[in-house]
């Protein structure tokens, strides 16, 4: 049985028109809650079920990441997939790029898209790259599938000079309704596997990895959210409104 | 030049008619060292006369920018693909039942296409098929040298291929390619000649080789040197120490495989028959299999190169001949692009020691693809597993240079 996102508000609405009579008052501000909550990210400029790039067109992470990377500098990209990112930041910013990757069908379309690519597990280190031997080291969409994810994090910081780091954001305001009211891991357009086959072992919210790489010894330097169809640097309420996020980390000074 | 028709009826039907086979095929030989320039290996000790038996395939371009150099393996040799034309007449003829070693991936069409790329392959010093070896003339004395051949080494085969190339005018090759011994051939090649590679593609190779390696080495060179016919390696015109190779290939054979692969093709099935006969005949299928391979091993290759070979296979250690012991040293001076590709049950070069040789290459800032194929074909996978070693070759070697 899959869900489709956003079916919470359907059964959202069930559940307050079953209960109306005996529950009323506080059903009503569950109810209020939500329509606030929609209207504040429809007023972000909120698409449903839209992702925030057309089909075709470059993924917004991507083109983020390469706004934030200058020309000729040093990539470590991991967890590379097929090796896309780095692909293009070879070819349009003649950076030094190496990949790293586990899956045996994505280093293989890795060497045919020309990007160079360590196949090993991140969560047995990153031994063999020297310290602050890249200008950036990316980690994206991966962090909340790692089994070990705080040395990997400490060897982004290690091996590069500041850390890209992007992740769905569990904290988002759908995420915490549809467990609280359906009492169901919640399946979204961000988080959009069953419980079962999820490779997000580790599913976190912005506020979790604040605090995290604060403990760490790191800093988030910079950020920017996902919000409804839009892309835009990090604001304060965005453990409720992020979907995902793309944050700059750094080793504390 | 080549008799076609004739040469249908003593290859197997069809052969000559795949459209994706480089064809016939014609060795070169060429003398690379005479008395006047006589080669000088590695120990310090010269040799002359030096022959080099290469095979070529495809065409050169114009601007010599396409040449991919094949580098083989302990038992290889420089008949890559296609059929020999030359076979009854050098007495190879397991060549007439056979294409080359490497047919799988080399031809028109095929991952190294033989209509984009020329590529070179040469017989190493030391072996059995037209390059120089043990089996050569000693000038010296007009006899086989026997032992009296001098050690070679990977670096002395490397140098050797690199003078082979100046003598065909070429100063660039686009790529080097090899597994096993050939993969070690390669990591040479781009150490010790880092301006004139721009690609290296290494299979199921590493740096050197492990304790364990050298173990078994040790134990084939001991059974042939223990064979009665061996005579102190002085048996060339005489019964040869055919036991002792046999013996030797079948141990190496063993270490070319894995545990499940032997399980899968011959588990402990009896051979054509249901019961054991209760004696020390072959029983076992897997028994049968190690002797033919052993016994048609004795009919290609000559036991004094296999001697030499394994010896300078042991000799090899990349970190210690480029780095002073430390291999990260020794892949700074590596310019090329550079591929290593393990298999994850090989446990002649293991993917952990492979894996070694391409951290190496991280360590010291490089780019590098680093791959492990998934296969249970031992180390045997690099020349087994051909669909996927297909496909890394064709785009590795495909992908622009970017750096």
């Amino acid at each position: 049985m899959s869900r489709t996102p956003y079916e919470w508000e359907d059964r959202l609405v069930a559940l307050l028109l079953r209960h109306a009579a005996e529950g009323e008052a506080i059903h009503e501000k569950l109810a209020r809650l939500v329509d606030i909550l929609e209207a504040e990210e429809k007023a972000l400029g909120r698409v449903t079920g839209k992702a925030p790039e057309k089909e075709g067109e470059q993924r917004y992470d991507h083109r983020l990441i390469e706004q934030h990377i200058p020309d000729g500098a040093s990539v470590l990209d991991l967890g590379c997939g097929a090796g896309t990112l780095l692909s293009r930041l070879i070819q349009e910013k003649r950076v030094r790029g190496q990949g790293v990757e586990i899956d045996n069908a994505k280093v293989l379309e890795c060497v045919a898209n020309g990007v160079p690519v360590f196949q090993t597990n991140l969560d047995h280190g990153l031994g063999m790259f020297p310290d602050q031997s890249f200008d950036f080291v990316v980690l994206e969409k991966t962090v909340q599938t790692l089994n070990r994810p705080l040395p990997v994090l400490q060897e982004m910081v290690r091996v590069g000079k500041q850390g890209i780091v992007t992740f769905p954001n569990f904290g988002h305001w759908q995420m915490r309704l549809d467990l609280a009211l359906n009492g169901r891991m919640p399946v979204t357009r961000a988080f959009p596997y069953e419980w079962y086959e999820s490779p997000n072992i580790r599913p976190l919210t912005l506020n979790d990895f604040d605090a995290c790489v604060q403990c760490q010894g790191m800093r988030i330097v910079e950020g920017h959210a996902v919000v409804g169809n839009t892309v835009r640097p990090l604001e304060p309420d965005d453990n409720l409104f992020a979907e995902e996020v793309m944050l700059i980390i750094e080793k504390a000074a | 030049m080549l008799d076609v028709n004739w040469a249908r009826t003593v290859f197997p039907p069809g052969a000559l008619d795949d459209p994706a086979s480089v064809g016939l095929t014609s060795a070169h030989t060429v003398t690379l060292a005479d008395e006047n320039s006589p080669f000088r290996l590695d120990t310090g000790e010269f040799i002359a006369p030096v022959d080099v038996e290469y095979e070529t395939y495809g065409t050169l371009s114009a601007a010599r920018d396409n040449v991919v150099l094949v580098v083989h393996a302990l038992s290889g040799d420089a008949h890559v693909a296609g059929w020999d034309y030359d076979a009854i007449q050098t007495g190879r003829k397991w060549r007439l039942r056979k294409p080359g070693w490497w047919d799988t991936v080399v031809g028109p069409g095929k991952p190294l296409d033989t209509r984009r790329y020329f590529l070179i392959c040469a017989n190493v010093l030391g072996s059995c098929y037209g390059t120089t070896g043990p089996g050569s003339p000693n000038p010296r004395t007009g006899q086989p040298y026997g032992l009296s051949f001098p050690m070679v080494t990977v670096g002395d085969w490397v140098n050797l291929q690199a003078r082979l190339l100046d003598h065909l005018g070429i100063e660039r090759i686009l790529a080097v390619v090899g597994g096993s011994l050939g993969g070690q051939q390669v990591i040479e090649w781009m150490m010790a000649y880092p301006d004139r590679v721009e690609k290296a593609i290494v299979l199921a190779a590493s740096a050197k080789l492990s304790a364990q390696g050298l173990a078994f080495n040790a134990v084939g060179r001991q059974t042939i040197m223990s064979d009665p016919n061996f005579n102190g390696g002085n048996y060339y015109g005489g019964p040869v120490p055919a036991q002792g190779l046999s013996a030797a290939r079948m141990l190496a054979h063993i270490t070319y495989l894995s545990d499940a692969a032997m399980d899968m093709k011959f588990g402990r099935r009896y051979r054509n028959k249901t019961k054991p006969d209760f004696d020390f005949g072959i029983e076992f299928e897997v028994e049968s299999y190690l002797a033919y391979q052993g016994q048609s091993f004795v009919e290609r290759f000559d036991a004094n190169s296999y001697l030499y070979i394994t010896r300078a296979m042991d000799y090899y250690d990349a970190a210690e001949r480029w780095g002073g012991g430390n291999l990260v040293e020794a892949c700074s001076r590596v310019t090329a692009d550079t591929m290593v590709v393990s298999f994850s049950s090989d446990w002649l070069y293991p993917p952990a020691q492979c894996r070694e040789l391409a951290a190496a290459f991280c360590q010291c800032g490089k780019p590098v693809t680093y791959i492990e194929v998934p296969s249970s074909y031992g180390h045997d996978a690099f020349l087994v597993e051909t669909e996927i070693v297909g496909k890394l070759l064709a785009d590795f070697l495909a992908r622009e240079r970017k750096r």
